[in-house]
């Protein structure tokens, strides 16, 4: 059988072949993943990646993968319909020169687990960087979500770094969550192997 | 739950944290990463395919008024999973410096000349049988500042998609015989020297077109079905 083909860094030239839009070749991803009129909770969801110095990464490319709003994939192996073919539930969003980033999607919602367990709201997310060898898997959750307490997953996490997870909504501007990553050190962000 | 797909491919990759790449050390997490099962979240992923992507796109050489400089290559091969199946309407992105070595990134400051009519972006989707394939120019090698006289050896970026989630991979194609193997710690973060092998193409005779271009072949592997023996109760 065939061995893998190792990971490599993404290096600090990321953004000619994965978010080319400053080089005039067409970029075919985007980090609004949600037309105004798709069903569902409009969210918008901005954050900050820093390293184990607290230095924003200017050179990190950060991509999404959710559900709609109904809990439904967009993907074979998720047999149930969507509720609109325009909705993709992919999202990819370079960083800027202070490591900030934003996505703006609708809310997931609830998707099936393990043993027949429903999972709370969650964005899958990859997160690629000069200096990172291979991708960094995290996960969003929504601080203000009840289902939380009774996730699957987050139940693997130790009670202490669960809050690394959580996107925490703005009291300010309704739609607005907040979630920063940091890779190393104080409040590292809790990173998954599946 | 079972795994759907394999973990055991996992020590081909490098670690995230590799000392001698100097931007590891702060960038690698500290705590180990906390093992998960594979749920619908993870054993989906985003689908893209030919309605996506432009046939001219897999052709570096044409996108500007003139053609670029540099030696004109053909890179092919096929992109297959750990059990040997191909991996149909996938997308694969590239991305490389020119044959001085200089990238057209803002970031690049290497004072080598670029060239006005290469950018070094291509995308394109694996056709029924897993086959990719692009027109280009071989890269050069270039300096980097990780430590003194650095130099990369010649590659070609390439991100892939695969049919889910974890499938998702971006590597590095090296070119056979590069004299900075043995001094890179990108490539050489990569521990087993069979694995590292498996980043370098081939050159290969039949691929090479007739009076117009050298032709390697990189067949890519990514994340195959889990391979453990399943319990026929459970399968």
């Amino acid at each position: 059988m065939p061995e893998r083909t190792p990971s490599q860094t993404v290096g600090p030239f990321l953004h000619l072949g994965l978010a080319p839009a400053d080089y005039n070749f067409r970029p075919l991803f985007a980090p609004v993943l949600a037309e105004p009129g798709l069903a569902g909770t409009h969210i918008r969801i901005e954050g900050r990646i820093s390293d184990g110095d607290g230095n924003g990464l200017p050179d990190a490319l950060i991509e999404i993968w959710q559900a709609d709003a109904q809990g439904r994939y967009a993907h074979q192996a998720d047999g149930r319909a969507l509720s609109s073919n325009s909705f993709r539930g992919f999202g990819r969003a370079p960083t800027d020169q202070a490591g900030k980033f934003f996505f703006a999607t609708v809310k997931p919602g609830s998707v099936p687990g393990p043993h027949g367990r429903q999972q709370a709201p969650h964005i899958n997310v990859g997160i690629f960087a000069r200096g990172l060898l291979k991708r960094l898997f995290t996960r969003i959750y929504f601080a203000d979500e009840a289902m939380n307490a009774s996730d699957p997953i987050l139940a693997l996490v130790p009670p202490e770094r669960r809050h690394t997870l959580l996107a925490t909504p703005d009291a300010a501007r309704g739609g607005l969550f907040r979630f920063d990553i940091r890779l190393q050190g104080q409040d590292e962000t809790v990173f998954f192997d599946a | 739950m079972d795994d759907t797909y394999s973990r055991a491919g996992n020590r081909a990759d490098p670690p995230y944290l590799a000392a001698d790449y100097r931007s590891t050390r702060v960038r690698a997490p500290s705590r180990p990463l906390i093992v998960i099962p594979q749920t619908l979240s993870e054993i989906t992923g985003p689908v893209y395919g030919h309605a996506d992507v432009r046939p001219e796109e897999a052709d570096l050489t044409r996108q500007h008024a003139g053609e670029p400089l540099g030696e004109r290559i053909v890179v092919r091969g096929c992109v297959l999973d750990e059990a040997g199946r191909p991996v149909p309407e996938t997308l694969v992105e590239i991305w490389q410096c020119n044959a001085a070595g200089r990238y057209i990134h803002v970031v690049d400051q290497h004072p080598a000349p670029l060239d006005p009519n290469f950018t070094g972006a291509g995308r394109c989707v694996t056709d029924a049988d897993g086959v990719y394939e692009f027109t280009t120019i071989k890269p050069g090698a270039y300096p980097w500042r990780n430590h003194a006289n650095a130099w990369r050896p010649a590659h070609i970026h390439f991100s892939l998609f695969g049919p889910s989630f974890l499938t998702r991979l971006v590597t590095q194609m090296y070119f056979p015989g590069d004299p900075l193997f043995a001094f890179d710690p990108i490539f050489n973060s990569v521990s087993d020297a069979k694995a590292r092998a498996r980043m370098v193409c081939q050159f290969d005779l039949d691929t090479t077109r007739p009076e117009w271009a050298l032709g390697y072949t990189f067949d890519i592997v990514l994340r195959g079905p889990d391979a453990t023996p399943q319990d026929p109760d459970h399968a």
